[in-house]
């Protein structure tokens, strides 16, 4: 049985349904993301693990133990806010040693294991500090160690890093990764980043109105998204609309061009409109080879954005991005240039 | 760097200047007449005979025994309720607040009417029967008077902290209501507590009503006492009176400023 058993949790809040029939098992300290756009039903989720929702249906199972109808304060989680929800009347110690006080352990315990967090979050100098005296990045690490000083049995994040710039967010969430990795505990993140959430999660859920989407690692939820959702949601994508030829051969014409792919198209019947999906990054300016769909294309637009160039271009009708590493040895093609842009068969997805 | 005109910035100077001459004038010349107990010298004569009489010792301080009592059930009712109406019914916050503001619109001598008929010698519940008895339906008519300004101040502070947050991770670290009330709610209104508390004090000192038809040994009824009775000494306790509340209304400014200094959120 998995640590973490969530089965056909449902939240309903009148008519509204918040949540549709979720379920899924999670490993002892694997770290799973909830990823979607505001309103998908993730925070909801959390919120009915951590006990302050009562699902409407469903169970939720702590290593073996039912803890649906258990009460928040006796289901040992631990808990991340956004805003981070340090207690501004105490210390930086009083806030991590609180579980520990309320659980009854001695003074020299709750003393030792302050001391012990304040090591791993780094902040030991900073112990006797208030909250309303740190920056939002000490804030957020003096919470996440108050969180598993309880040695809690899941942890569970709700958006932690997003009231945080950009770069602390980036630490952080590479600290929160490694301490997780380090104590194994079982882990739940939510965030709307789909950068956070390919970047450090064992497994991410993708969620859209309260129903899963995909769920998978963050390799197949890029690479192979299974959904219109999906794809579009993480990273940039170029859907095109084109008409099955012929289903056996992977033939499928956009506009005047015949493309192939080498992804299933069971679902599908020939003569069938469909869409496609390819990554900016799959598309290369080099022509031909094998097993590679080469096009025609007008560039429309060049657009620097740092460490990528992104080529937008038309063929027909449809819009095609390109992606390619800066270089500034390398000659682009300018606006107006007829260019023959290549991608694999296998990077032209077929969306449900 | 002011851009009104000369003369709106002359206006209101002027009308300020006025609006403070109207107050202080008043209290000036009642100062004034309280040092003129002693023909043809300005001395504190007036305040020593007060502060000499036993009679204003016992009112005051039974006045402030009362005040501290009414400030202890009043936070014990009003922070347990704002806290819960916030957390799990904040759409009964309007039914709660007119509520807390009915004492400001049925008159005292209504509610103390209303609390011999209830609770004289032949009710159920004769709470007049006794002083010890009486005194407790004091400090509880005290409490209905003084919700608009407790509820009020409580309100406000519950207002500055996230309090649905704090609530929750307090829980998640396994604490209990009670443990949340008192070790993470209470401790970041404790300036909104005192600032009701101070208001409460300042209601409490100077009330006549309900002390004069309880019957009870109060300080407004005292000054009801002296005023019908000396000519001096009035103005002096009048003087007293006011350096009270102004008092009460300075520590109100000190505890709102140090809970500014140290931002909630």
């Amino acid at each position: 049985m998995a640590f973490l058993e969530i089965s056909q949790l449902q939240k309903h809040f009148g008519s509204h349904t918040a949540v549709h029939d979720f379920s899924i098992s999670v490993e002892q300290g694997e770290f799973v993301t909830f990823l979607g756009p505001s309103g998908c039903g993730k925070t909801t989720i959390l919120r009915m693990l951590a006990g302050f929702e009562a699902p409407s249906a469903g169970g939720i199972v702590f290593d073996g133990r039912d803890v649906t109808q258990v009460p928040t304060n006796r289901r040992n989680v631990g808990m991340v806010f956004q805003s981070y929800a340090l207690f501004p009347n105490m210390t930086v110690a009083e806030n991590i040693g609180f579980g520990l006080k309320v659980a009854g352990a001695s003074q020299n315990d709750i003393a030792a294991r302050v001391r012990e967090m304040l090591k791993l979050i780094k902040l030991d100098a900073l112990a006797e500090r208030y909250p309303w005296q740190m920056s939002g990045g000490q804030q957020q690490r003096v919470a996440l160690a108050r969180a598993i000083a309880n040695r809690p049995k899941v942890l569970l994040l709700d958006e932690p890093l997003s009231a945080l710039d950009a770069k602390i967010r980036i630490a952080l969430r590479e600290e929160i990764r490694e301490l997780q990795r380090e104590l194994n505990i079982t882990t739940v993140f939510v965030t709307h980043d789909q950068e956070e959430a390919l970047s450090i999660s064992d497994r991410i859920v993708v969620l859209n109105e309260g129903r899963v989407e995909q769920i998978g690692t963050p390799s197949e939820i890029y690479n192979f998204p299974r959904t219109r959702f999906v794809a579009s949601f993480i990273g940039t994508l170029n859907q095109l609309g084109g008409t099955v030829v012929d289903t056996a051969r992977g033939e499928i014409r956009v506009g005047e061009q015949l493309l192939v792919t080498s992804n299933p198209l069971d679902e599908l019947s020939n003569g069938q409109a469909c869409t496609l999906a390819l990554r900016p990054e799959a598309v290369t300016l080099q022509g031909g080879g094998k097993g590679r769909n080469t096009v025609q294309a007008v560039v429309d637009d060049v657009s620097f954005l740092g460490s990528i160039v992104r080529v937008r271009s038309h063929l027909g009708s449809e819009v095609l991005s390109m992606d390619v590493f800066n270089d500034p040895n390398q000659k682009l093609p300018a606006r107006g240039d007829t260019v023959q842009l290549s991608f694999a068969f296998e990077n032209l997805l077929v969306l449900a | 760097m002011n851009n009104a005109p000369r003369e709106s910035r002359l206006g209101a100077w002027i009308a300020m200047g006025l609006g403070t001459l109207y107050f202080l004038l008043p209290l000036i010349a009642t100062f004034e007449f309280s040092l003129r107990m002693k023909r043809g010298e300005y001395s504190f004569e007036a305040y020593k005979v007060v502060f000499g009489d036993p009679l204003f010792q016992a009112t005051f301080g039974y006045s402030i025994v009362m005040a501290l009592a009414t400030i202890a059930v009043g936070v014990l009712l009003v922070v347990p309720t704002a806290y819960w109406v916030h957390l799990r019914m904040p759409k009964l916050r309007p039914l709660v607040e007119f509520i807390t503001l009915l004492p400001l619109v049925i008159p005292a001598i209504v509610i103390v009417f209303g609390y011999l008929r209830m609770y004289n010698s032949s009710s159920i519940l004769p709470l007049t029967g006794s002083e010890h008895a009486t005194d407790f339906l004091l400090v509880c008519s005290y409490v209905t008077l003084s919700l608009p300004y407790m509820y009020r101040s409580v309100d406000t502070g519950l207002r500055t902290i996230d309090v649905r947050t704090l609530t929750e991770a307090a829980e998640v670290l396994g604490a209990r209501r009670a443990t949340i009330l008192l070790r993470v709610i209470f401790p970041n209104i404790t300036s909104a507590i005192l600032s009701g508390a101070f208001l409460t004090f300042a209601v409490v000192i100077g009330e006549f009503t309900m002390a004069s038809l309880l019957d009870r040994p109060a300080f407004g009824p005292y000054l009801q006492l002296i005023g019908a009775n000396r000519a001096y000494e009035p103005s002096a306790l009048a003087v007293i009176a006011f350096l009270v509340t102004w008092a009460s209304m300075g520590l109100i400014n000190v505890f709102g400023r140090n809970s500014r200094r140290q931002p909630n959120r």
